[in-house]
């Protein structure tokens, strides 16, 4: 698995590729540690773009679940974007549907959470 | 190892269908039948085959009890929910009261849904049959006797006329009962829960239900995939969906389909049944926890030899 991370105003976009198993999804949990237990002040979401993510198991699910309860706790949203039509279905079997908020891009995620990281967004796209 | 059989699959509390959700399956056996011909008695079962749990059937409502047929005489079950029962009835059917019987009943915990079928297990009462129940815990005599003290039943445990005997088994050891070889393990649940590997013949049986598989601990995980390993048929507790087992419903002590998916396909195991229904769920919501069971295993197969997922119901019968 590789992971990359960008700020975009006051959401950070989080990019992990590959597959995401019981292997290492150890890996993704400390990559996101950081934005999770100290994030830079004012940020207000989380944006995981899941566009090069061919598989997730239930460690790595796991490892969303928990993103998501310390987010929560500190105010901050979390969003996954661009899934892939198999990771869909194991989010929509694992009802993760339920635990984070979905969106078919980037794009469409930072227009629901903010206007100046879409704005950013934008920016950077031309 | 003959035959595994289902009396009681449901988890946590008996349910019943209610009179509204068997007009509806009636409603919709009607209309779908609506303008057919049925020109033999092969033809009407083959449509109501077609219809499905949910349309023409039910998965049951019995707290868990599963009888497994070794091939000898001697009785073997998992647990004493309500299905015991109707086992029960059927024993007695089959061999007349004044036959005694030997029931060898291995019990994954003593919470209420796993013993309640007991008070009312017919041959307990029957003088001359043989009850050995065998567990992990140290208080399942203690649990069985105070279920039935007053004033929560009429008739006192020592009323039983049965002979009624209790026996203390441990993790790591394996035991000979009944034809079969038996040893357990420890798993995560309130209280402890026991999950049970049974062999004989070359058959090998898994009964792991009350089990919280948290897979956040690799050595605990590599421990079930070697207590699973090889298995020609796993009796999971699949009562939640992952994202309620691990959110809303962590630490309650039951796990998802998908854990019991990825188990199986870790171990080699062959067949996955899904065990212990969430007792809010009707038919339809558990044939579509098996369908989509049987998507994700095939969607996740990679490498792995495809593993063959069912739903257990009150009746099923598994030939291992």
């Amino acid at each position: 698995m590789q992971f990359s991370s960008r700020s975009l105003a006051d959401v950070v976009v989080a990019s992990p590729s590959g597959q995401i198993d019981h292997a290492n999804a150890e890996r993704l949990q400390q990559a996101l540690a950081p934005m999770l237990d100290r994030p830079a002040p004012g940020t207000a979401a989380l944006v995981l773009d899941f566009a090069d993510v061919e598989y997730i198991s239930s460690m790595g699910l796991r490892v969303l679940m928990v993103a998501a309860k310390q987010l929560r706790a500190r105010s901050m949203r979390i969003a996954v974007t661009s899934l892939r039509p198999v990771v869909k279905e194991i989010f929509d079997i694992a009802r993760f549907n339920h635990v984070t908020e979905v969106f078919p891009s980037v794009r469409a995620a930072l227009q629901a959470l903010s206007p100046a990281a879409l704005a950013a967004y934008d920016i950077e796209a031309r | 190892m003959k035959c595994v059989r289902f009396w009681g699959t449901r988890g946590s509390l008996p349910v019943a269908l209610t009179a509204s959700a068997v007009r509806e399956k009636v409603i919709g056996a009607l209309r779908g039948a609506a303008g057919r011909n049925f020109a033999s008695a092969e033809e009407l079962d083959a449509y109501v085959d077609r219809l499905g749990m949910a349309g023409a059937g039910t998965y049951g409502g019995h707290s868990p009890c599963v009888e497994i047929e070794t091939g000898a005489a001697e009785y073997v079950l998992c647990d004493l929910g309500t299905g015991v029962r109707p086992f029960g009835q059927r024993a007695i059917a089959r061999h007349g009261a004044g036959s005694p019987q030997t029931y060898h009943v291995f019990m994954s915990h003593v919470h209420w849904d796993h013993i309640m079928g007991f008070p009312l297990f017919t041959p307990a009462y029957i003088r001359g049959n043989r009850i050995r129940i065998y567990g992990g815990h140290a208080v399942l005599e203690e649990a069985l006797r105070r279920q039935q003290a007053a004033p929560s039943f009429p008739v006192d445990f020592s009323a039983l006329a049965a002979t009624i005997e209790f026996v203390r088994l441990e993790p790591g050891h394996a035991y000979d009962v009944a034809g079969l070889t038996v040893s357990l393990m420890l798993q995560r649940h309130a209280g402890d829960s026991y999950g049970y590997r049974f062999s004989s013949s070359g058959k090998t049986v898994i009964y792991s239900t009350d089990s919280e598989h948290a897979l956040t601990d690799a050595d605990e995980t590599r421990r079930f995939v070697e207590f699973f390993r090889g298995a020609d048929l796993v009796i999971f507790d699949a009562m939640y969906s992952l994202a309620d087992a691990i959110s809303v419903k962590a630490d309650w002590g039951h796990s998802s389909n998908i854990v019991g998916v990825e188990l199986c396909q870790m171990a080699g195991a062959r067949h996955l049944c899904l065990f212990h229904h969430e007792p809010v769920h009707g038919d339809a919501a558990i044939d579509r926890v098996l369908a989509e069971t049987r998507r994700f295993e095939e969607i996740t197969r990679g490498g792995y030899a495809p593993l063959t997922v069912t739903a257990a119901y009150d009746g099923m019968e598994i030939i291992p």
